[in-house]
């Protein structure tokens, strides 16, 4: 083994340039690879702390017939606030038109407790508000619209029985919040300046959970876990870490086409060096051996390498973040102006062992023609 | 002595009665009146929609066939990009066809509220057909002068609970028994549609506008014209108009 690993590191060292390249397009795998993975476990972690903090809670007991997703469950996905409930939000959701400067925009109200711990949406500024009907709006909702804070707008909504009625609403507040489905499009007002307008009384479309809820089942009513809500976020990271997965099979595949090439290099113009490893008695295996672990030696450098340079430049990354563009953040999806990506154990030692193993893979597959070769032919120097 | 005392008085009452007759009848009967005029067993109407936007207007062109209160089947011929988009509406529901998609779809919900293509009409706006004077109670509040013409005002004020408008308020031609104008409110009062009536023309004893101008008072703009070009009453539509299966034809 000692004789292998001093074997290895005289012929990569002697190799000079060729192994600097190798190493340093492997360390630049190795670096981008974890760069941006760590850009989407920060995206994931980012989305979900974000969506527990101000959309979902601890889970949502949601109306049988009201599903989120479906703005034509809005009419009917409503019932009476169940009885004897404790740790739920009530919501109750509704349509209406706003006309801002003269332009008609389709809006969802939406009526929340405004003594609620659930989430962190500003409610408390709907409390002894001096106007009549005080509203808090998020900040894409704010620019869609082009309302700030103390801009009146008026409102256009149906009641119950589908009679249209109007009314001036107040902006008091606008929230900053990375979640769309909370904020585009979206008007908040007190749950029971709601029920007045609208006559729906006592009603809700869905609730958000705290962490005193301790759920029961409940005629009409379905509980989701929050889990269960997260899941469409995990499942649209995933979805986005597989597409980015041809990025890092590109850039593997580079990096290890370098080794392969190499190391096939090298099979074929050290035979002598073959042949009298043989002749002095060394096994063939012995012989793939040092060969392989030469090659996979790159990998191990690589590291070292992608350590020196990658390790301050992933580090400053991590503090400065991603800045995301303003488009991205419009398509609906929880994605915060900047994503801080995480570096986790997983992530690091999970690509340390895949470029190792790999690169072992590739440094072998060459050598394998070691065990066919002739070494008396290798020794006069016949190229076989 | 007293009977000719009761002469006279039933003089007087009965020239007050014929006079009030002459000059304010009863709402109840001008709606009445209106609802005979505006409204028919069934009609085919060709028309015209000018919908009034920021730069330019758009005209949409099409032939709508209904029955009663409750069917209606529009074809729409102009612009190309519209032509061949159908819609049929049966009681309370709607479908479009749209032949760029080959496909029908049910509109309900909040769809019904947006705007009928581009215009200041809703799908709901133009599925409203009931009869005033079965839904509102009327009061005639005054007498105005639209246009040289001499109109009572009136103020009509929801009797059912599920209808679109609350209250609205109608400037009725006395000679015609037509509305000239007529404002549609919320029920917090405040104004929400204006919708004018121009060029009244006779057909089959009937007066019916020519032109209409719908107007969503809570937007900017110059609002929606409809114009009727052609229009006839009580004719025979055959059975296969008011079938979905028609749409895809």
């Amino acid at each position: 083994m000692k004789l292998a690993f001093t074997l290895s590191i005289k012929n990569i060292f002697g190799a000079k340039l060729r192994t600097f390249l190798n190493v340093f397009v492997l360390s630049f795998s190795f670096v981008v690879i974890i760069g941006l993975k760590g850009v989407m476990d920060g995206w994931d972690d980012q989305a979900r702390r974000d969506s527990i903090n101000w959309q979902f809670g601890q889970g949502q007991l949601i109306h049988e017939d009201y599903d989120p997703l479906d703005s034509f469950t809005i009419l009917d996905g409503k019932g009476l606030i169940p009885e004897n409930i404790s740790g739920l939000t009530p919501i109750l959701v509704h349509q209406a038109s706003i006309y801002p400067q003269g332009r008609m925009l389709g809006a969802t109200i939406k009526g929340i407790d405004l003594s609620q711990k659930s989430v962190l949406l500003p409610t408390k500024a709907l409390i002894n508000s001096k106007y009549n009907y005080p509203v808090i709006i998020g900040k894409r909702m704010a620019e869609s619209s082009k309302l700030s804070i103390g801009d009146e707008v008026l409102i256009r909504w149906r009641d119950k029985n589908g009679t249209y009625d109007a009314n001036r609403i107040t902006v008091v507040d606008i929230f900053d919040s990375n979640v769309p489905a909370i904020d585009s499009g979206q008007i908040w007002m007190s749950i029971e300046t709601l029920w007045q307008i609208t006559g729906l009384n006592n009603q809700a479309s869905f609730f958000i959970a705290d962490k005193n809820y301790k759920h029961k089942p409940i005629n009409f009513w379905k509980f989701n876990s929050q889990e269960e809500l997260l899941k469409p976020i995990s499942d649209l990271v995933a979805q986005k870490n597989g597409s980015q997965s041809v990025i890092y099979f590109l850039l593997l595949t580079i990096a290890l086409l370098a080794i392969f090439d190499t190391q096939v290099l090298s099979v074929f113009r050290r035979q002598s060096e073959i042949g009298t490893y043989i002749a002095l008695g060394m096994t063939r295996q012995k012989v793939i051996g040092i060969f392989t672990f030469e090659g996979s030696l790159y990998s191990v450098l690589a590291l070292i390498l992608a350590t020196i340079y990658g390790f301050p430049l992933l580090a400053w990354f991590a503090d400065v973040g991603f800045a995301v563009p303003p488009a991205d953040q419009k398509m609906g999806i929880p994605i915060a102006d900047t994503i801080f990506p995480i570096f986790g154990l997983k992530l690091v030692f999970g690509t340390i062992f895949l470029v190792l193993f790999a690169s072992t893979v590739v440094s072998f597959l060459p050598t394998r023609k070691i065990s066919k070769l002739d070494p008396i032919l290798a020794l006069k120097g016949k190229k076989q | 002595m007293k009977l000719t005392l009761k002469i006279i008085l039933g003089f007087f009452v009965s020239v007050n009665l014929f006079s009030q007759n002459k000059t304010f009848p009863t709402a109840t009967s001008v709606i009445k009146k209106i609802d005979f005029n505006m409204l028919s067993k069934s009609q085919i109407i060709n028309s015209e929609m000018i919908v009034y936007g920021k730069r330019k207007s758009r005209t949409i062109r099409s032939r709508g066939y209904s029955e009663g209160l409750n069917k209606n089947f529009t074809e729409y011929l102009y612009p190309e990009r519209e032509k061949g988009t159908k819609m049929l509406r049966l009681q309370d529901r709607l479908w479009i066809y749209s032949p760029s998609t080959d496909r029908i779809i049910q509109l309900s919900g909040h769809l019904l509220r947006q705007s009928l293509m581009g215009s200041d009409l809703s799908y709901e706006d133009m599925m409203e057909e009931r009869k005033l004077s079965e839904i509102y109670n009327a009061t005639i509040v005054g007498e105005e002068k639209i246009e040289d013409r001499d109109v009572w005002k009136m103020e009509l004020t929801a009797l059912v609970d599920d209808i679109n408008y609350f209250k609205r308020i109608l400037w009725v031609d006395k000679q015609r028994y037509v509305p000239l104008k007529e404002d549609l409110f919320a029920k917090s009062g405040e104004l929400l549609k204006r919708i004018s009536f121009y060029n009244y023309k006779k057909t089959d004893g009937r007066w019916y506008p020519r032109k209409m101008n719908y107007r969503d008072m809570l937007k900017n703009g110059k609002g929606t014209d409809f114009i009727v070009n052609e229009i006839k009453f009580n004719v025979s539509i055959p059975d296969q108009y008011f079938l979905k299966s028609t749409l895809k034809e």
